[in-house]
């Protein structure tokens, strides 16, 4: 077995005595029932055999492909340097900083992340990030009824990711669905019951949608404006706060997280003056030591539930630091030119591979409506095409079950390999 | 003079990272995008170059104590070592470039992973039914109360209202109760440290759901009644709910289905020792029983004759993730789980033995308000006029992470130690030196810790009351 204590049998027999007991099982006597005879797993592997079985199974795997899925995980390039930071012992193995004066790596990268976060969404309050992107949208959904004083019910469309709409369905929601037609959700025939309304741009289907007129119509109903934005988007695209939204939330994994076959990612929430309170998690500010040093701390604590127990904002006790650290010097290599070039270049090929598509008798599913780099392309039979990528030694689209297939386009994607994925749809489809 | 903010260390043109270059026809934004959806003024991030972003990071992680910098005893945070060979799995190209929507037949590997885990998880427990999808610990718990829920919904029984609670649990149980839809209620302790179990019997009734139960205790206390205390529950038809934070003194010595749980998290960046990344990414796999296994949340990874599938169990409770769980940390936690075997028992007796030790040795000078042996982490008290805040400062002053101070809350100037079993003789010996240190001290010294960290105490209240959380 890979042993990582220090135990030799002297010391164990010293620090028995010291404790004045007769043996280890002596300090398990008021346990019952005790597990008799050992657990029933595998014998224990040395790191070198287990990291074998790892390479084995990552080679049942099909990775290492050109990948046009998207879906709320994208396929875009990390840095180095990303690594390299968050690899560091002092961020990996550190745990919530509860002892400010011995944390402050991980609190002054939270008030970074905070600050990318409103920079990019343009609303001045973010918090350190909660799991993912589709909690940070089901807790919105929460956030919305703790500030209007109704019961939790949103609008939302088809536009919204299904599987953030599944996870705000857990958490007791109620949902009010929105008409969409031609790509675009309709905020017209929004309930005044309403505790929030939802719009996603681009939504699921890569459509850039009206966030102004979501805003207008949740402010009319006395509800909140909820923004699920992609944060690469909003280095080309107008930030919610400056479209009225209350609040933006969003995945943060195409900022220098790995796929990872769905996670660890982080979502970001961030929002507007007023609504601080209302934020679940944690939050960092700055402030200065009894010298007059500037420093940062976790503050509103009285928001959480190890202060407030059963009458907390959530439940949410850590943050995704790590992964929120990995966002945070991604956004400080790519700066703001460099982000709008992955969206640029992104859009570039998507609209690309749309055209070509198009010129090869393919019709998009929403050809009217403003797409950035994911799309919905007509297909009677996606299982078929993408068994066809597959061979060709590509990852297609998601088939979205409705003969379509939805798919998405980074700075990654080659020339050559969209011109190979139109060349094996062209034949397969 | 620099500012210490990564944004004021550059200058408008600089870049840190350049990108592959166009190799289509650029698509005009202005031109494919609704007027008004453009971005006017450009975000205000850094601009900086790479050299500097190095920089900049590795002189911050300076400023930050983790496991492999300092011994860091943080009671109910199972602070052990982070073996890299994790890492090294979790960087594996097959499962690192792995996108989440792949069809199973592309993801067997990762697929098979789970299963595995799952399977673990369950001979660990005793408990035959496993999800790994709630991503940290507090949302193992949510999982576990939405599933219990879901399951009187199930049966129409309306009457289920209310959460108990023992007074020494962590504050995200109460929190989870709420956040469930359920009323919780407090149970008190008898004079060991564990659930008064006449006052449970008063309190048990018809409406009673669940009671969440953290074994061992926040105290360090093995709740020695846990059978009755199951049978108390299951009597009056509610489910007996364990918080796993503390799995690290059960782990091959107890199963918590033996003693009648009914379902419980992991915290396997805790007990399997993944790394914990400054507060996160975590994950709070949850086991449970036959009867609640249809109740969980989507999906669970099924084998059968083609191999691995994803499965929405027939009773979800629906989802609790975005796709599948934090599925880096549960490689990890399978990986460290492989490279232990039935042998994981010894991590935990060593845990026990290293908690127990600490408790002898400052017994005497501090206050141990439970007779022992404690479990895998031990609850103490300073002496008398001295405050459990001046002594983890001055830990800090001797190069100790500090243990976790006031809490549990039924403590008054708690201070939680928890070793772990990574941790050597002498490491511990130079440890309980600095506590009986730091008990001599008078206060006024004390309370001038730390004088050598990176900063002095901060004014916490300034934070709140003057509130700047951004650039």
């Amino acid at each position: 077995m890979a042993r990582f204590t220090p135990h030799t049998e002297a010391d164990i027999r010293e620090m028995l005595d010291a404790i004045g007991a007769g043996s280890v099982d002596d300090l398990f006597a008021d346990v019952s029932p005790k597990l008799e005879g050992e657990l029933d797993l595998p014998p224990a592997l040395s790191e070198y055999e287990a990291l074998e079985d790892v390479r084995r199974l990552a080679g049942e795997n099909v990775a290492g492909l050109p990948i046009f899925l998207g879906a709320g995980a994208y396929d875009r390039i990390t840095p180095s340097a990303v690594g390299a930071i968050t690899s560091r012992g002092e961020f990996l193995t550190s745990y919530t900083p509860y002892q400010p004066e011995i944390s402050q790596g991980t609190l002054h990268t939270i008030f970074e992340f905070q600050s990318v976060i409103s920079e990019l969404t343009g609303l001045p309050f973010s918090n350190a990030s909660v799991y993912d992107g589709a909690n940070a949208v089901a807790e919105a959904a929460l956030m919305t009824a703790r500030q209007t004083k109704r019961d939790p019910k949103v609008a939302v469309s088809k536009g919204l990711n299904p599987r953030y709409r599944e996870v705000i369905e857990t958490y007791g929601v109620e949902i009010v669905e929105l008409s969409y037609n031609n790509g675009t959700t309709d905020f017209s025939s929004v309930p005044d019951d309403v505790s929030g309304v939802f719009v996603q741009s681009p939504n699921y289907f890569g459509i850039v949608e009206d966030v102004r007129a979501a805003s207008e119509v949740a402010r009319g109903a006395g509800a909140l404006a909820v923004a699920v934005c992609d944060p690469i988007s909003l280095a080309v695209l107008e930030a919610p706060g400056n479209l009225g939204a209350d609040v933006a939330v969003g995945e943060t994994q195409p900022m220098g997280m790995p796929l990872l076959f769905g996670g660890p990612y982080a979502g970001y929430m961030a929002t507007r003056q007023g609504l601080v309170r209302q934020l679940p998690g944690r939050i960092c500010g700055e402030t200065t030591d009894r010298e007059g040093k500037l420093a940062y701390v976790l503050t509103l604590r009285a928001r959480e539930q190890d202060i407030r127990r059963a009458r907390a904002n959530s439940n949410i006790c850590t943050n995704q630091a790590l992964t929120a650290l990995a966002a945070t010097v991604y956004a400080s290599l790519m700066g703001p030119e460099g982000l709008r070039e992955v969206a640029e270049l992104s859009t570039s090929k998507a609209h690309y591979l749309a055209g070509r598509l198009q010129e090869a008798g393919f019709d998009l599913r929403y050809p009217d409506a403003p797409f950035l780099w994911e799309f919905a392309v007509e297909m009677p039979d996606v299982g078929r095409v993408d068994e066809a990528l597959l061979e060709a030694g590509i990852v297609g689209g998601l088939d979205l079950g409705d003969g379509a297939m939805l798919v998405a386009v980074t700075e990654k994607r080659k020339k050559e390999e969209l011109d190979r994925f139109v060349e094996v749809v062209k034949d397969a489809g | 003079m620099l500012g210490n903010l990564i944004r004021d260390r550059g200058r408008p043109g600089r870049r840190g990272y350049t990108l592959p270059k166009l190799d289509v026809q650029k698509t005009d934004l202005e031109k494919v995008l609704p007027e008004g959806s453009l971005r006017r003024e450009k975000p205000g991030l850094a601009e900086v170059d790479e050299p500097t972003v190095l920089r900049h990071y590795t002189n911050l992680s300076r400023e930050n104590w983790g496991i492999d910098t300092n011994f860091y005893p943080l009671g109910s945070c199972t602070m052990k070592h982070n073996p890299r060979a994790n890492e090294a799995a979790a960087a594996a190209p097959g499962f690192a470039g792995l996108h989440p929507s792949q069809p199973a037949t592309q993801v067997q590997g990762a697929l098979k992973v789970m299963h595995e885990l799952q399977g673990f998880l369950a001979e660990i427990s005793g408990l035959p039914a496993v999800s790994l999808q709630p991503m940290a610990g507090a949302q193992g718990e949510l999982t576990s109360i939405l599933m219990i829920k879901r399951y009187f919904e199930d049966g129409g029984d309306g009457e289920r209202t209310t959460v108990l609670v023992p007074s020494t649990a962590h504050g995200t149980n109460p929190a989870t109760a709420s956040m469930a839809g359920f009323d919780s209620e407090e149970i008190g302790l008898d004079e060991r440290g564990c659930v008064d179990v006449a006052e449970l019997r008063e309190k048990v009734d018809g409406t009673t759901a669940a009671l969440m139960i953290t074994n061992p205790n926040t105290c360090g206390v093995y709740e020695r009644n846990i059978a009755e205390i199951a049978d108390v529950l299951h009597e009056a038809g509610a489910f007996l709910y364990m918080d796993g934070a503390n799995m690290n003194a059960n782990v091959g010595r107890v199963r918590p289905a033996d003693a009648g749980v009914d379902v419980m998290h992991f915290n396997l960046h805790k007990t399997f020792s993944t790394p914990h990344g400054g507060g996160g990414p975590g994950s709070g796999a949850i086991a449970c029983s036959a009867v609640l296994a249809p109740f969980r949340p989507d999906p669970v990874v099924e084998k059968d004759r083609d191999g691995y599938a994803l499965v929405r169990p027939g009773k979800t409770i629906g989802r609790v993730a975005g796709f599948h769980g934090n599925f880096g940390v549960i490689l990890k936690a399978w990986n460290y789980i492989k490279m232990h075997g039935p042998e994981l028992k010894e991590n935990t007796d060593l845990a026990v033995l290293n908690a127990n030790y600490v408790r002898a040795r400052l017994k005497g000078t501090y206050r141990i308000p439970y007779e022992g042996p404690c479990k895998h982490e031990v609850v103490v008290q300073p002496p008398k006029g001295k405050k459990a805040l001046d002594i983890a400062k001055g830990l800090i002053d001797h190069g100790f992470h500090p243990p976790t101070v006031y809490f549990p809350l039924v403590v008054k100037e708690a201070m939680l130690i928890e070793p772990t079993e990574t941790e050597s003789k002498e490491t511990l010996d130079d440890f309980v030196g600095a506590m009986l240190e730091l008990a001599e001290m008078g206060p006024e010294e004390l309370e001038e810790a730390p004088t050598n960290a990176p900063t002095r105490r901060l004014d916490e209240a300034r934070a709140a009351r003057k509130l700047k959380a951004r650039w």
